[in-house]
């Protein structure tokens, strides 16, 4: 946690509310998310026990499985969960821009132009913690190796069709939210706490009600007092007031209320169901109001500059599967073979590089965060002397002082950057002393010997510079699977052939 | 671990010798050699590019920054005049302007433009981008062990052979996104470019460099004990080869104590009370860069194989974890009129090699001990770069930090267990250094 | 122990019988081994949980029913027809082929120390006849700091050459070859008191040899068979024989304690209902030094108390332990804060509704901030009381250099920043 983060935090215990941590959004919100609020059974992996989803915050749709150890019951709430969620999933495909694009003719090597499809809006799926992401993915591995009768005859227990096919999505989603800074599936709790720091540390946040608290206190109430209340206040019968945020349940919920209800949920006795129903209904619905609301306060803050380019990527991710889906590729494989799992975290770490400079050059506030740790600094520009380079035309290059109150963690030779008309400016450090620090201007002025109107600062000129590039470069390719060199095993074989196939089965499944 | 016995250069010969042989002669594909602090890893790198220039192959290194690829490029070239060397480079990273005055170099951030070299050098970065040409024979990959496991995927299909050369015990490669998802599989893409290695070709010759030419004898034991406790190395040269001496007799500072205490042992620390500070604790940082001045005040002399020497300022180097304390005690270094001493972190210490340095403990003053100032390399690189002596200085209390640190770490499955263990590796030291302590009180 | 130190302890626990260690809480000496509070409480057998109910903040976990029912199932599944299936999976792993036949000897005894000498004879016997055993919950003994701790895995197999492997069953599963690192290290650190407990014992008996890798038995993806990873344990049998011997510093902490403290919870004659005055417990509690962090929510079931007094000092723990590397010497919110508004010239309370300084002052019997080092530096330094900050004044007196200077740079630069760009002015970023 950054020294300025601290102190928000601080703040925000002095105040009894939570403080901005950010003053523009630094996420793409869509206008239609769905929210998912998913419950599991307590001790059994991937055994949901209820949902609420939905797109409407009003209408929230609502499964539960009565009886979470019974197969055919599971299968049913997860047919349920597809025909619910697909046509959302799948919602946006068609609608799509052609991108012409410079390639190479696949055959002759000839450069030719190339027309990509980019879906022009992508789904959002919206969850209320860091476990519910984590929940997705589960959720997505459970599903997407099973097959359908259609599929396979003889398959002894078929699910029903379309749930594979969530179980594809699910997973997309669960490991594209991976990516730094990417939208397609997010938390509310990671949301928030971006964008607020609340009085309690990192680890209280993951509790939405907690976070929500310090967020939004009712009048009068000190934060902690408040998130105290959501973290701990039970009513007559023991059950905390506001159920935690799922995927896990409040064990007491499950002991008091839950496990009486099953048992005559099995025994057969009348209006079981509809008691299980209302039970898991009740864990649910408080949560569901919590991500809307924590919906409403984020679109309060204007989106960040850059935070549309991003959502790009996130366009370009689901376009991506939609391919893969319509190619007829298998499902993903359980595990990544070496270039893939290579691939993936180079673009997650260029990513990451990305979305701080972003950050940084959208919201003054994470300037701040750099400047004070010395890889960026702002200040007044207070004289500037021309220069040019050497040999046969020369070209400009100005010195520019600025003189600052910021220590930036630079020496002569530093490249640095400065926005330009949406451009990035490099200048080079030639010399830096306590409050004062003098570039030299090395592009963006054009082509002429007299630099551009406007792209030389003047004294007087505010101006930022920063010692991390605005757009990382990209990384170096990487070989095709097929050419896994030696050191990494060899291309993958048979063993990733293996690596889709479904799942045992045994008679009774879970326990 | 029982002391080797027998003459230090002929078992090193030896085993060059061996792994020589396994380079040009070994049906592997690869060879892999660990070499402990100071023994002769760039030798054996620029050795191994002569030969393998010598019988024809005309080998490509990987080296993993740019400097370290500049310090090869003048090593080779000092070695063999007369060797036609390449330095491939990226376009806006160019090399030290130094390389260009040696004749038997070429420069260019293009590899079409090196193709009649003998030796081709580059970082792997550079190497990444280098497509469409054919594979080379041979392969040197220096640092292995720091290189990730991803960027050896982007340049193993360069080559048909390597031999990877590397220290086991220094800083681990890293990233700062989550890599858990590939956590345990052979091919992890953030594990060292080595483990991969072996993961998947068990079967390659591994050889360890047996002997440290730089650290003396009061230092070999205790860093290899500390560790490298499963492959142990020692000293080439004996207690009385190497000492440390000064013109001036001690004034009786705790500063100058310590400094004796070194001068004699090979180890001190300067202890001071013990208190929470910030990272660069003005009074720790005082201190380091009085012990400096005092190294240089007090006409430092140094004995070695190599002859006597005077202690200088270009072979004294301060060591500390964080930028923003190397940079407080060069400051503190220029109000004491020190100019020339090296001042850095460990991880850009890694590979240099110094007659004293003066330490400035990772974990003293602070609140807690955290993964990454427990982290065994960075303990074991600030404490391996010295020829004579090592003076630590710190706060007081830090093995209470070390006892108090929680230790809940989670464990992957499949994933093996690096040894030694930080917080092992530090009681270890610590419990070395506090019996050459000099306790101060600013 | 002295048996001083034990009836000080006995004392301390008050009527209530003892809650005797086990390797979970051996095992959680690592958690936060800086917690005198946590280890005094654990040495005398206080049940934590009970203080914490009727301090008015109970622990903040509880288990399902469902996991429980789940877990027994599981393991009955795993130890089915003679523990056959146990048997193949583990000789599997171990690249061995499946035995025949293995010994299930009978361990029942009475008590736990006679348990714990029947499975010693049971061992040995095993040892001696060179086939396979298995030992289903055998029972293990381990001196801690003088005291018998009984132990109790799920299983030891005795392998013919004499190696003795620990077997745990835990129904988390491994899915595609991965499970949740955290229960995995939980697992760890519990299976390494086992393996430490059996070292002790094939050193008495002079034969077996325990290995520092472990078996983990888990279900497999989503179904119930199971499936087993082998963990190497080393790491944490070292740090758990260090946080063993260091157990006997709770002599020290006792003997801080004021005459007559104890956490007795003066039971009714139900047995159940606690009749101790609330605030005298809790004043009990709090005269043991405590090192409180987030991340005890989720291993200490005081950490509710705990908490709510590091709140009221101010503790900057509270914001997790991390925080603090930034902050030199200043332990609490109010310093920082105080701190960081010198440079301001009070914007941020300007910024604020009107929020009176808070009252509470660092220092004095708060018990948090990380134990002794949080207040020791008072004597060190001898110029640090909380107050001191309030003024803002930082250059003047002959006040040490601790750095501090340094940490109100930073804090001002951070508040002038931070206010510069809430209030739109700064440069940089969209403005
Ligand atoms: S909750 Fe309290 S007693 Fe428990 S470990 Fe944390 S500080 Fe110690």
């Amino acid at each position: 946690m950054s020294l300025i983060a601290t102190l928000a935090r601080m703040e925000a215990l002095r105040e009894g509310r939570a403080r901005p941590l950010a003053t523009v959004r630094h996420r793409h919100l869509s206008e239609r998310p769905m929210v998912f609020v998913p419950l599991t059974t307590a001790g059994e992996a991937g055994a949901p026990l209820g949902a609420l989803f939905g797109t409407d915050r009003e209408e929230p749709t609502l499964l539960v499985v009565p009886q979470p150890r019974d197969r055919d019951l599971r299968f049913a709430f997860l047919a349920q969960l597809a025909q619910g969620m697909l046509p959302y999933l799948e919602g946006y495909a068609d609608d799509v821009d052609v991108e012409v694009r410079k390639g190479k003719d696949p055959e002759t090597g000839e450069p030719v132009e190339v027309e990509r499809e980019l879906c022009r809006d992508a789904p959002q799926l919206l969850v209320p913690n860091g476990s519910g992401v984590r929940y997705v993915r589960l959720l997505g591995r459970s599903m997407r190796f099973r097959r359908t009768a259609e599929e396979a005859p003889d398959e002894p227990y078929p699910v029903p069709s379309r749930v594979p096919l969530l179980g594809r999505w699910m997973t997309h989603f669960g490991e594209r939210a991976l990516t730094p800074g990417s939208c397609l599936l997010v938390s509310m709790t990671d949301l928030l706490s971006r964008h607020w720091a609340s009085g309690q540390s990192g680890l209280e946040d993951q509790h939405l009600g907690a976070l929500l608290a310090w967020l939004d206190p009712p009048p009068g109430v000190h934060g902690s007092e408040a998130a105290l209340r959501a973290e701990t206040a039970r009513d007559e019968r023991g059950l905390l007031e506001c159920p935690p945020a799922g995927p896990a349940t409040d064990p007491a919920f499950d002991n008091k209320l839950l496990a009486p209800a099953i048992t005559r949920y099995d025994a057969g006795l009348s209006g079981a169901e509809r008691a299980v129903r209302d039970l898991v209904g009740s864990q649910l619905r408080p949560t569901w109001d919590h991500v809307w609301r924590g919906l409403d306060l984020l679109r309060e803050l204007p989106p960040g500059d850059r935070v549309a380019a991003r959502w790009e990527g996130d366009r370009w991710s689901y376009t991506g599967h939609r391919d893969r889906l319509r190619a007829g590729e298998p499902p993903q494989p359980k595990r990544d073979d070496a270039v893939t799992a290579a691939a993936k975290l180079v673009r997650r770490e260029t990513d990451q590089v990305r979305l701080d400079a972003h950050e940084a050059l959208d919201d003054p506030l994470v300037m701040a965060e750099r400047r004070l740790a010395g890889e960026a600094f702002a200040g007044e520009v207070v004289a500037v002397e021309m220069a040019y380079s050497e040999g046969r035309s020369p070209r400009p290059r100005p010195l520019v002082s600025v003189s600052t109150h910021d220590r930036p963690h630079v020496e002569p030779g530093t490249r640095v950057f400065r926005r330009l008309a949406g451009k990035a400016q490099e200048a080079q450090v030639a010399a830096a002393e306590p409050g004062l620090v003098v570039v030299r201007l090395v592009n963006q002025m054009g082509r002429g010997r007299v630099p551009a109107e406007g792209t030389v600062p003047e004294p007087g000129d505010v101006v930022c510079l920063t010692a991390f590039e605005h757009d990382p470069r990209p990384a170096a390719p990487l070989p095709p699977p097929e050419e896994t060199p030696w050191t990494h095993g060899g291309p993958p074989g048979e063993a990733a052939m293996g690596a889709s196939a479904p799942d045992p089965h045994t008679a009774e499944d879970y326990l | 671990m029982t002391a080797p016995v027998g003459d230090p250069s002929a078992e090193a010969a030896r085993v060059t010798e061996e792994i020589l042989h396994d380079t040009l002669h070994s049906p592997r594909r690869g060879v892999v050699v660990d070499s402990p602090p100071g023994a002769g890893k760039s030798t054996l790198v620029v050795r191994a590019a002569r030969e393998l220039a010598a019988a024809g192959e005309k080998p490509m290194v990987v080296a993993q920054t740019n400097s370290q690829v500049d310090d090869l490029v003048k090593r080779l070239a000092k070695e063999d005049p007369r060797l036609p060397i390449g330095r491939l480079h990226g376009s806006d990273s160019p090399p030290d302007p130094a390389l260009s005055e040696l004749p038997s170099v070429v420069l260019s951030s293009s590899v079409g433009d090196l193709a009649g070299r003998e030796v081709v050098i580059a970082t792997a970065a550079k190497w990444a981008f280098v497509k469409d040409v054919p594979a080379w024979r041979h392969a040197i990959v220096d640092e292995a062990y720091q290189m990730r496991s991803d960027a050896l995927l982007k340049v193993a299909g360069l080559f048909e052979r390597a031999l990877f050369v590397g220290d086991p015990g220094q800083l681990d490669p890293f990233t700062v996104v989550g890599a858990d998802q590939w956590a345990g599989l052979s091919y992890d893409p953030s594990a060292s470019a080595v483990v991969t290695l072996l993961a998947h070709n068990p079967e390659l010759p591994q050889h360890r460099l047996p002997v440290s030419w730089r650290l003396p004898a009061s230092a070999a034991r205790l860093v290899s004990d500390a560790f490298y406790p499963y492959t142990p190395f020692r000293a080439g040269t004996g207690h009385e080869d190497r000492r440390l001496s000064f013109a001036a007799a001690g004034d009786g500072s705790a500063h100058d104590r310590v400094l004796d205490l070194a001068a004699e042992s090979g180890w001190g620390l300067l202890e001071l009370p013990e208190r929470r500070t910030v990272r660069t604790d003005p009074e720790a940082v005082a201190a380091v860069a009085t012990l400096v001045r005092r190294l240089l005040d007090r006409g430092g002399r140094t004995l070695s194989e190599k002859g006597t020497a005077a202690l200088t300022a270009d072979r004294i180097a301060v060591g500390t974890a964080h930028r923003d304390q190397a940079a407080a005690v060069r400051s503190a270094l220029a109000g004491l009129g020190v100019a020339g001493v090296t001042v850095d972190t460990a991880n850009r210490l890694q590979g240099q090699e110094y007659d004293v340095t003066v330490v400035l403990h990772p974990l003293s003053g602070r609140p807690d001990a955290t993964a990454f100032h427990l982290e065994t390399g960075r303990l074991c690189v600030l404490a391996s770069r010295h020829r004579h002596a090592c003076v630590v200085v710190s706060r007081a209390g830090v093995e209470r930090l070390l006892d108090e640190h929680p230790s809940t770490e989670p464990v992957q499955l499949g994933v093996t267990v690096k040894f030694p263990d930080g917080w092992e590796a530090n009681h270890a030291v610590l419990a070395h250094l506090n019996e050459r302590r000099v306790r101060y009180r600013p | 122990m002295s048996t001083t130190l034990e009836s000080r302890l006995a004392a301390l626990r008050g009527s209530a019988p003892p809650r005797p260690m086990d390797a979970r809480t051996l095992a959680a000496l690592a958690a936060n081994p800086g917690c005198g509070r946590r280890a005094l409480l654990d040495a005398a057998g206080v049940d934590k949980g009970a203080v914490a109910e009727h301090l008015g903040r109970p622990a903040p976990f509880g288990q399902s029913q469902f996991s429980i029912v789940r877990g027994n199932a599981f393991e009955a599944r795993v130890k089915a027809d003679g523990c056959a299936e146990l048997l193949r999976l583990l000789c599997e792993r171990l690249g061995l082929p499946a035995p025949d036949e293995a010994a299930l000897p009978d361990l029942s005894a009475v008590g736990p120390a006679g348990r714990a000498e029947r499975t010693r004879q049971a061992l040995e016997e095993a040892t001696a006849a060179g086939g396979w055993s298995l030992l289903d919950h055998p029972m293990l003994r381990l001196e801690v700091a003088g005291s018998a701790v009984h132990l109790e895995p799920d299983a030891v197999v005795v392998r013919p050459d004499g190696r003795w492997t620990v077997v745990e069953i835990k129904s988390f599963p491994i899915l595609d070859g991965c499970a949740d690192p955290a229960k995995v290290g939980a697992a760890a650190r519990q299976s390494a008191v086992y393996v430490l407990a059996l070292r002790a014992l094939a050193e008495r008996i002079g034969r077996g040899e325990p290995e520092h890798t472990v078996v983990l038995v888990c279900p497999k993806d989503f179904s119930n068979l199971p499936t087993c990873a082998a963990v190497d344990v080393r790491k944490q049998l070292s740090v758990t024989v260090r946080q063993l011997t260091r157990l006997t510093r709770v002599e020290d902490i006792v003997s801080e304690l004021p005459e007559g403290t104890t956490f007795d919870l003066a039971l009714d004659d139900d047995r159940r209902t606690p009749r101790r005055p609330v605030e005298e417990l809790a004043a009990a509690v709090d005269a043991v030094p405590a090192a409180y962090a987030p991340d005890c929510l989720s291993v200490c079931e005081l950490a509710f108390h705990c908490r709510a007094r590091a709140h009221e000092c101010g503790a900057v723990e509270a914001l997790g332990r991390g925080v603090r590397g930034e902050l030199g010497a200043l332990a609490s919110v109010d310093e920082v804060l105080a701190a960081a508004a010198a440079g301001l010239g009070g914007a941020w309370q300007a910024d604020g509704e009107g929020s009176a300084p808070a009252e509470h002052v660092s220092g004095g019997g708060c018990g948090v901030g990380g134990g002794t080092d949080a207040h020791g530096y008072a004597e060190d330094g001898g110029d640090f009381g909380g107050g001191d900050f309030g003024g803002g004044d930082f250059s003047g007196g002959d006040r040490r250099d601790f750095g501090d200077d340094a940490v109100t740079w930073r804090l001002r630069e951070a508040a002038r920043l931070r206010a510069e760009a809430l209030a739109g002015t700064a440069a940089g970023g969209r403005a």
